[in-house]
């Protein structure tokens, strides 16, 4: 059976600008899914790193996100935490295919594959 | 001062310019006391910044504020100053130097610094009253006598000076037109793309710009009428300023028989043809240049200063960049951007910002740069050229600026931009300070902007690097630089303070996040976490009626009118008006808590019900079912009016002086919904036992006989403080006017996040008293502005989310069940 490297989660223009939605994975890591002000479209898992806040209810701004419970910053791009603070989250990659949004299968489904 | 006796060799400066000045100081800066020292300069008046001259025709600046050296510098160094006396000869047979008045006076070096004359095109009419030049403080006079009348203007010359002077005649309300003869302005400094810019921004402020227009004659009977151009058109005037150009002022120099080109013929060291004669300044010619701004003549007083002092290292000519404004536009230019044969143009234009960007690439390196609008990356540009650095790595990144092109597409932060600058970056221009000299000034206890200022002249001079050395201080000092206001900026998106950015929304009528950050340059695309909800904030407070609501600028509990908890569940507490509920409502309360497993149920401190464990998917649900048993959102998540806490009263307890339960309720249904700079607690006390602890509120009402004292910013936070009384009142109605009024000046002119007892400490009780209670007219107004913003405000949030809205809040894109592959690609 042909098994897909992508998985087609939805229309890109469900995403509102500057903010995220969210993804459970059945046995796995909710995902929180983003898009900033351009329109880029970044994924991580939906848990800061400090104390597993949902990253998904954050402020986007730039390529960052804040952690609504104790204001961590959190890269977008390589799920770093910045500033001073130290902190690592998993990034699952993320392409937009005719407005439609493709995350990475293998991934995404993490240790619940 | 000058004593005979003095065997010290005496040193004679002719001009008391910003080159005679600036050269005199760099040698005191190395010996002071190596020369007796006197001073030669033909205005009447002490050493001044003649670039600020353009401020103070635009009445942004006085005379004293551009003033470098007053008068007890010259005092201080022991400087004759002999003003308002040109020396007219230089006898160098004798070794000495006569001035107008007959004065001789005998020197063992002398320093030339005559500077420039404006040039005076000869064509006829050009000597009638009203024709003025733009050099002096003297012309600035004339030009504001002129516009005292108001009338027409006209400034023949579209370089920097004319537009300058046109820009401030526009400003004293004359009605200007500039005569231009090369089809672009400022050709020297912009190409024609900038210049078209240009000419259209100014032309939109109201000034006429005449380009390729040639001046035939000045006419006027008596004085100036006006001005025929060639091609027949005549333009009334009644003040013509000349402003086509400047040259070097050599006579003194020619007569003296010293060798002179287009300037006074110098070396390396600044030395004329006359050992014991030297000059600096625009007055020169060294190696074939002469130089019109003013960061070459600093370079050139170093030189000057080294070789009479501590030893010669020599000037070795400069690069120079422009960077100004022209009538408040930012421009910059530098190097060569005229093209040719192996020049590439990379170029951005973004219309709606009215920015344009060409930098000029020639095999790899970086020959040319013009900006307009946007100059932030002037000097990283300067600095690439001057160095000649290969640029092909950063090639396709040059043109969006140094933050992008070095850090790979990273956020542009200005302090990050400053320290990825080299050592020798210049940061200013006018007084060629560089990053290294900055520093090391910072280093050495310079604390403040004023003290880099007089520590090492960095934008001392025209001031438009003061951002850069404000940067840099952060860089160096960390969290210690606090900026130069004791209010600090907002954030460090910006350098303005919450209340520069509030006058700003008002004056400037901006309705929209994104408008308010164009027009203050915010540093970030879209800000950060902690400016966006301030200004979303600031915005609604200031427009009511027209607010549109930004959810992605709220932080997480009033984008979910609800809040979040450790674990990413969230609470829920529905609104008991006053604190007081029914059989019912608790029915409704106890069947959502067990429909939707709410796992804790709590009385909170406001004297309501907190259901907790409620997840983002079932809040619109449990929220409907709470609006069928008729209770509405607590607001126990937001910034706002939280609670009205209230005692039984006199209703039922044997000590209560008045209604207090039901002055709370009315408070409560006064108040809720309204947005604030923080939350906002109420309580009333039927009494002075005070069981609803009002004086721990941030607004509170104790009953007693005769009436309602009025009690603000308290706190039971970490912070514990008992509020102020702020009066006494004897009617409902009048607690409750009041109310309304200090919420609302609470909400106009506290900081976002500001609690009222910070606030009321920072303003002072009696500012709130005179606000409140003194100024009648202002708080019945106040209290009309609040009821106004809660005609807009007072929607529960809840029904409307629990109908439809915003639906993509609560619910998850998809979900992703291993096995089952969800819309294979």
């Amino acid at each position: 059976m042909y098994e897909a490297e992508w998985l087609d989660v939805g229309p890109v223009d469900q995403l509102p600008a500057l903010g995220a939605r969210t993804l459970p994975v059945q046995g796995g890591e909710e995902i929180a899914i983003f898009r900033t002000a351009n329109g880029d479209v970044y994924a991580l898992v939906n848990k800061c790193p400090h104390k597993q806040g949902p990253l998904s209810q954050g402020i986007v701004h730039d390529t960052t996100v804040t952690c609504p419970l104790h204001n961590w910053r959190i890269s977008l791009l390589d799920g770093h935490a910045l500033g001073e603070d130290e902190g690592c989250v998993p990034v699952i990659p993320v392409k937009i295919d005719g407005g439609r949004i493709l995350i990475g299968r293998k991934e995404a489904l993490g240790q619940a594959a | 001062m000058s004593d005979s006796n003095d065997t010290r060799p005496h040193l004679v400066v002719i001009g008391n310019g910003m080159a005679g000045c600036r050269a005199v100081e760099e040698i005191l800066a190395r010996d002071t006391g190596r020369y007796r020292i006197t001073i030669f300069g033909a205005e009447p008046r002490v050493n001044y910044n003649r670039i600020m001259l353009s401020p103070v025709l635009a009445g942004e600046k006085s005379f004293d504020e551009i003033i470098i050296n007053d008068e007890a510098w010259y005092a201080d160094n022991g400087i004759d100053l002999v003003a308002g006396d040109p020396v007219v000869a230089i006898d160098r047979e004798k070794k000495c130097v006569m001035a107008r008045s007959g004065r001789t006076m005998g020197y063992d070096k002398l320093l030339i610094g005559t500077g420039s004359d404006p040039f005076i095109i000869p064509v006829p009419g050009k000597d009638l009253p009203g024709v003025v030049t733009f050099r002096d403080l003297d012309d600035v006079d004339k030009m504001l006598a002129a516009a005292e009348n108001g009338g027409d203007a006209v400034v023949i010359g579209g370089g920097l000076l004319g537009l300058e002077a046109a820009h401030g005649l526009s400003l004293r309300g004359m009605k200007v037109t500039v005569i231009h003869l090369m089809p672009t302005l400022m050709e020297r400094q912009l190409d024609e793309a900038a210049g078209w810019l240009l000419k259209t921004a100014l032309e939109g402020r109201g000034q006429t710009i005449l380009t390729e227009a040639n001046t035939q004659e000045i006419f006027g009977q008596g004085k100036v009428e006006g001005v025929r151009l060639k091609d027949g058109r005549e333009i009334p005037a009644d003040i013509v300023v000349m402003a086509v150009g400047i040259r070097p002022s050599t006579q003194l120099a020619k007569d003296a028989g010293l060798a002179v080109g287009r300037g006074i013929h110098v070396d390396d060291h600044m030395v004329t043809s006359d050992p014991d004669i030297l000059a600096v300044g625009e007055c020169v010619e060294h190696d074939g240049q002469v130089y019109g701004l003013v960061a070459p003549l600093w370079e050139m007083c170093r030189a000057l200063a080294d070789g009479l002092t501590t030893g010669p290292t020599g000037y070795k000519g400069s690069v120079t960049s422009t960077k100004l404004k022209v009538s408040g536009i930012d421009v910059f230019s530098a190097g060569d951007f005229s093209g040719g044969e192996g020049c590439e143009d990379i170029v951005l234009r973004d219309a709606t910002r009215g920015v344009y960007k060409r930098v000029i690439v020639k095999e790899d390196r970086l020959v040319g740069a013009v900006l307009y609008g946007d100059t932030a990356d002037g000097n990283w540009y300067f600095d690439l050229l001057k160095k000649g650095e290969d640029v092909s790595e950063i090639r396709d990144a040059l043109i969006f600026g140094q933050a992008f092109a070095s850090g790979g597409g990273a956020s542009a932060n200005p302090i990050d931009a400053v320290a990825a600058l080299s050592a020798d970056a210049e940061i200013c221009g006018c007084n060629g300070v560089s990053k290294g000299q900055v520093m090391a000034c910072i280093e050495g206890g310079a604390h403040t902007l004023d003290a880099v200022r007089s520590g090492c002249k960095a934008s001392a001079s025209c001031g438009s690097c003061t951002g850069l050395v404000e940067n840099l201080l952060a860089l160096a000092m960390g969290d210690d630089y606090a900026g130069e206001r004791d209010n600090k900026p907002m954030c460090k998106c910006t350098s303005f303070t919450h209340e520069d950015v509030r006058a700003a929304i008002l004056e400037k009528e901006l309705k929209e996040i994104p408008a308010v950050m164009q027009a203050l340059s915010w540093s970030t695309p879209d800000g950060c976490s902690s400016c966006r909800p301030a200004l979303n904030y600031y915005l609604l407070c200031a427009w009511p009626g027209e607010h549109q609501e930004d959810p992605q600028s709220r932080f997480v509990n009033e984008r979910m009118h609800a809040n979040i908890q450790k674990d990413g569940t969230y609470s829920v507490v529905p609104r008991m008006w006053g604190g007081v509920t029914t059989p019912a409502e608790l029915r409704a309360i106890a069947d959502a808590a067990e429909k939707y497993d709410a796992k804790m149920v709590k009385v909170t401190g406001g004297q309501r019900l907190d259901l907790f464990g409620i997840k983002k998917e079932d809040l619109p649900a449990i929220w409907a079912d709470l609006n069928a048993a008729g209770m509405v959102s607590g607001h126990a998540y937001g910034k706002a009016l939280r609670t009205v806490k209230t005692c039984v009263g006199s209703e039922w307890c044997r000590f209560g002086t008045q209604d207090s339960t039901g002055l709370g309720i009315q408070m409560e249904r006064m108040t809720w919904g309204s947005w604030m700079p923080h939350k906002f607690k109420i309580a009333v006390s039927g009494c002075p036992r005070n069981c609803a602890e009002a004086t721990i509120k941030d607004f509170g009402v104790i009953c007693v006989d005769s009436g309602y004292e009025l009690h603000i910013g308290g706190n039971g936070g970490i912070h514990l403080r008992g509020t102020d009384l702020l009066c006494k009142v004897e009617t409902e109605q009048q607690a409750l006017d009041y109310c309304a009024a200090f919420i609302q000046l609470y909400r106009e002119e506290a900081r976002y996040l500001d609690r009222t007892a910070p606030w009321v400490e920072r303003v002072g009780l009696d500012y709130v008293k005179q606000r409140i209670v003194e100024d009648e007219v202002g708080r019945e107004a106040l209290t009309a502005r609040f009821h106004y913003a809660q005609s807009f405000l007072q929607k529960d949030p809840w029904a409307e989310r629990a109908a439809g809205a915003e639906s993509h809040l609560h619910q998850h894109i998809a979900e992703i069940r291993p096995f089952a592959v969800v819309g294979a690609a």
